[in-house]
């Protein structure tokens, strides 16, 4: 057994952090405050995440953690790791396997089911904050549901871009009350976010938990002339040939070649797996370069 | 006739100093009144206290809303109050970087009052936009600046097509013309005064500059700490001033 408690934090903050929690999932969208403690890694490691992840493990959990969609980022193995270590809990790549889910920056490609919790780690929880920086007023405007600041943001990228060029943190209305900031994931993941799983969202540094229930309303806010679109990098995975997932952009040489590749390496990995080639790719287990 | 604003001993106090004491009038629809005084006499305290920002100690403001008739707006509930603040109140700041947004387009901010009430259609935002800044004389290919690039004269006036974009009925108006040099202020008083002739507009303009109410107002407040010390139509107070610090106060003003 190892010297820390069970995944690391103590059992009174854990306490703390599933009531925080547990508000959450009472009122989705809602930024409730709690007493985030220092973590042994940087604020913008994902502090957050973790924390509620420590909260949500039981031994018998699988985690998997992913950063911008990937399995084996520094930031990903870190956090495997380091629940590895304090708590023990077994550990995959495989979305299908695993009932804790931590991610930075995505949602996984596979639909998540009822079993399992998807945490996103949250730098600014605030979608008004850059339009309005005092804290006071941005409280009270989600207070009165006073949401028109969120629009003229939208407003702005429209006359300057000709379109809405805001493509990750896009703002979401959640149940038709509290307009939510779903993290920095692309907006091509804020449809998949009307989930069975639960999703529970920390900010370690700005100390906000929020939480949307499984099969709750998430609406992308936006014009009736310029309607919301989940928008992605035209073209199809090199590795895997799908054309439906969200795509990285990979740059390959000093003249101008690119690749397109899955961002969710997990769900390209098994596509490749089942047979699928895209135009680079080779035939699974061939590449072991 | 119910008065579209009507005032009653309203009272502010900061500690043991006075802001403003005892203050009652009436303001009908399509009225303007002028409330002038030196600095510290309690004008934009008592301002402040009739557009919600502040609280006054006691009194009452009532106004007539468009659903329940006169109604007190110290005592209504917050959300309400702010409803009227972006309906059928207006706020001009004398400094417009304190009422315009400087990191959004003038359409932008235009646009955000409409958009705070519901309005969901770029197309038709971008248009009213387009719309109040002619009428407000700024050129339409500048919608897309924002205001950092706007010489002082058009932030004010970006202002108050900001303001009267949704339709109010009522101006709250503080220093409009301060800051601005003479030219200026003559073209955004003439715009002024057609913007409130045209749409039947109520105001209430706080200022020292007395050319600024001779142009304007209907009526004139002249206070003196904290209290209202002369009332009587704008004519009447400035060329028969009855009250001994009305007479100092007209007679300060320089004759060129």
């Amino acid at each position: 057994m190892s010297d820390y408690n069970f995944a690391y934090l103590d059992e009174q903050t854990k306490r703390m952090i599933r009531r925080a929690i547990l508000k959450g999932l009472a009122i989705p969208g809602y930024q409730v405050p709690f007493a985030s403690r220092e973590m042994p890694m940087p604020y913008g490691w994902g502090t957050g995440g973790v924390q509620v992840t420590a909260a949500c493990l039981t031994p018998d959990d699988t985690l998997k953690v992913i950063d911008q969609g990937a399995d084996d980022t520094t930031n990903a193995v870190s956090i495997r790791r380091f629940f590895e270590k304090t708590a023990a809990v077994g550990v995959t790549q495989a979305t299908s396997v695993a009932t804790v889910i931590q991610t930075r920056h995505r949602i996984p490609e596979e639909p998540l089911n009822e079993d399992q919790i998807l945490v996103y780690q949250v730098p600014i929880p605030e979608p008004l904050r850059f339009l309005e920086p005092r804290e006071t007023e941005t409280r009270k405007m989600h207070a009165l549901e006073e949401y028109g600041l969120m629009h003229v943001k939208l407003f702005e990228d429209i006359s300057q871009h000709g379109q809405i060029a805001t493509a990750y943190a896009y703002p979401v209305k959640v149940e038709g009350r509290y307009v939510m900031d779903p993290s920095p994931i692309p907006r091509f993941d804020n449809p998949k976010m009307e989930m069975s799983a639960i999703q529970l969202f920390g900010a370690g540094r700005e100390q906000r938990i929020y939480a949307i229930p499984p099969y709750t309303q998430v609406v992308s806010l936006d014009f009736d002339d310029y309607p919301f679109e989940a928008s992605k990098a035209d073209g199809a995975c090199a590795l895997c040939g799908a054309d439906h997932t969200y795509l990285d952009e990979v740059i390959v040489d000093d003249d101008g070649g690119r690749m397109f590749v899955c961002s969710d390496t997990d769900y390209c990995e098994s596509r490749r797996q089942a047979g699928h080639i895209g135009e680079q790719g080779t035939p699974y287990g061939k590449d072991a370069a | 006739m119910t008065p579209l604003l009507d005032v009653q001993n309203l009272s502010k106090n900061y500690g043991q100093r006075i802001g403003c004491k005892d203050v009652s009038f009436d303001l009908y629809p399509g009225e303007v009144m002028g409330i002038v005084g030196e600095s510290g006499s309690g004008k934009s305290t008592l301002l402040n206290c009739l557009a919600g920002h502040l609280e006054p100690d006691s009194g009452k403001v009532l106004f007539d809303t468009k659903t329940d008739g006169l109604k007190d707006t110290v005592t209504m509930s917050e959300p309400e109050r702010r409803m009227l603040g972006r309906t059928d109140w207006a706020f001009v700041h004398q400094h417009a970087r304190d009422g315009l947004r400087m990191g959004v387009s003038a359409g932008g901010n235009v646009g955000e009052r409409l958009m705070a009430v519901g309005a969901r259609h770029y197309g038709d935002i971008r248009a009213q936009a387009a719309d109040w800044l002619g009428r407000v004389e700024i050129r339409e290919d500048r919608i897309d600046d924002r205001p950092t690039a706007f010489s002082g004269g058009m932030q004010q006036r970006l202002q108050i097509a900001r303001n009267l974009v949704t339709g109010p009925r009522l101006v709250f108006m503080d220093e409009p013309t301060g800051g601005l040099d003479v030219s200026v202020q003559a073209r955004l008083l003439d715009m002024i005064r057609e913007l409130v002739r045209d749409l039947g507009l109520s105001a209430i303009i706080v200022t020292h500059d007395l050319a600024v109410v001779r142009l304007l107002a209907d009526r004139l407040m002249v206070m003196k700490d904290g209290h209202v010390v002369e009332t009587g139509l704008t004519d009447q107070v400035l060329d028969d001033p009855q009250h001994s610090y009305s007479q100092l106060l007209v007679s300060s003003v320089l004759q060129v």
